[in-house]
């Protein structure tokens, strides 16, 4: 017993030092519109969050050493979009977050035309300052509500191959973007065999309603579940397994470079519907999505 | 408020929910308020009488309609015309919340000329119509962010709105009839 008294001190104080919050350094914290951003860095984690301090709800990481990995496995789920639609020529990003998505976009595919639309400008700065995020002749960023961007794009005519919409929070949700009526105008921007990947919440009263909005205007799609759920969904037709497949094995080296293997997807990927079919849809007469969200 | 609520709503599919379009609504309708204060203050100074305060109650209320019926077409209209959110979210205020706003606005002065009998008073009256007007204001965003939202769709809610503007006209009007 005596022997292992040193030990067992040894063993608290580890315990003790594991418990006390690692010391998240605060490195940056820009005003805005809409809310404060501040940046902070942890054991060479970089992370944007809307709240001070509370690394809780980090809206976006990096690693400083290793720029390209994927850290949040919900970009990597939005990333594998690419397995319907593996060769974009115009994709279109609903909030920009660090610019994560666009970022790696741009690295796969250094000739597509890509559109972010991030309707809060200091997002945009704190991206390009602390998270490399970089415009280029066809990377443009659009200061403005997505909604209206697409509104927009609708009347130019513009098509989109990918469309990827991030504009959710943990804590609020644009009500108007989740709407059958948004979901129409983001198809009719759509090319014939392009994809939307949108970015949800997996498990609350929201997703039956959610799912079933989406249903209502593409049909079946795939769904990945793990914390956030993953839509693709496409305009006409869904690609079936053995293109997702077949797709999977060409990004398995770009995949890999940033942290996980296509397979893991195509585990995830279910086109089962898991919700009550008769499920009111959100319109935009009807879209309590914040209240749903909150239950 | 519950209507100032719903505008939000209204506006946010055409002209996206950036602070800009909140920040035109609100301005619009504190325009408008004053604007009514004015008015009714004004109006207050000629033979009031409470058959014209709840007609002016009603009209606040039947203003609400035509929102129902032109929202979409105004809505559209506006935006083919100019797709700033700024710009486009203060027009479409003025064309659909302007109105309503002001003839509501008009409310509060008139009934505190018509509760006030003498100078002695005049502050108690109009600390108790501010505190009715404001209290069931405060009453009115709550049911409607909070629950009208989750059980109807936005024009019901309006629907809703109109008829309670209107039963509550015509109640006072009935009430008064009957004490003369």
């Amino acid at each position: 017993m005596v022997s292992r008294r040193p030990l067992g001190l040894l063993a608290l104080m580890c315990a003790l030092t594991a418990a006390l919050p690692a010391a998240a350094v605060q490195i940056h914290s820009e005003r805005s519109l809409y809310r404060n951003l501040f940046v902070v860095e942890d054991n060479g984690l970089r992370c944007l969050t809307f709240r001070r301090a509370v690394a809780t709800e980090r809206q976006t990481c990096q690693r400083t050493a290793e720029p390209d990995h994927l850290v949040f496995p919900y970009t990597r789920m939005m990333l594998g979009s690419l397995l319907v639609k593996p060769d974009p020529k115009r994709v279109l990003v609903v909030g920009l977050g660090g610019g994560t998505l666009p970022m790696a976009l741009r690295q796969m595919f250094p000739d597509i035309d890509i559109d972010v639309v991030e309707i809060d400008p200091a997002v945009t700065r704190v991206a390009e300052k602390f998270f490399g995020f970089k415009r280029d002749a066809k990377l443009n960023v659009h200061e403005e509500d997505g909604r209206v961007f697409v509104k927009k794009a609708i009347r130019a005519g513009t098509k989109y191959d990918i469309i990827m919409l991030d504009a959710f929070e943990d804590e609020y949700i644009p009500e108007h973007m989740s709407t059958k009526e948004f979901l129409l105008e983001v198809k009719s921007v759509m090319t014939p065999d392009g994809v939307v990947a949108a970015n949800t919440f997996s498990s609350n009263r929201l997703y039956p309603y959610e799912s079933a909005t989406y249903e209502s205007v593409f049909g079946p799609f795939y769904n990945l579940k793990l914390g956030n759920r993953i839509i693709y969904a496409q305009p006409n037709k869904l690609v079936d397994r053995a293109t997702l497949e077949a797709n999977a094995k060409k990004f398995e080296a770009q995949f890999d470079k940033r942290g996980f293997k296509p397979e893991w997807l195509l585990e995830m990927a279910t086109s089962e519907r898991d919700w009550d079919k008769n499920t009111r849809i959100l319109t935009d007469q009807f879209s309590p999505s914040n209240i749903l969200n909150s239950r | 408020m519950g209507f100032e609520m719903l505008s939000g709503r209204i506006l946010a599919p055409t002209f996206g929910s950036s602070i800009y379009v909140w920040g035109a609504i609100i301005t619009v309708f504190m325009l408008a308020l004053s604007l009514g204060y004015l008015l009714g203050g004004r109006f207050s100074m000629k033979h009031p009488s409470m058959g014209k305060l709840c007609a002016i109650h009603a009209a606040a209320g039947a203003m609400l309609l035509p929102v129902l019926v032109f929202e979409i077409p105004v809505l559209d209209g506006i935006f083919a015309i100019t797709q700033d959110p700024r710009l486009g979210s203060l027009i479409a205020s003025v064309i659909l919340f302007f109105a309503p706003a002001v003839l509501s606005g008009m409310v509060t002065p008139y009934a505190v000329r018509l509760l006030v009998e003498d100078a002695h008073a005049a502050g108690f009256y109009a600390g108790l119509q501010y505190f009715f007007s404001t209290f069931f204001s405060a009453a009115g965003t709550l049911l409607t962010s909070f629950w009208f939202v989750l059980l109807f769709d936005v024009d019901q809610i309006l629907l809703l709105l109109f008829g309670i503007t209107e039963a509550v006209a015509l109640t006072a009007f009935l009430l008064s009839r009957k004490r003369v």
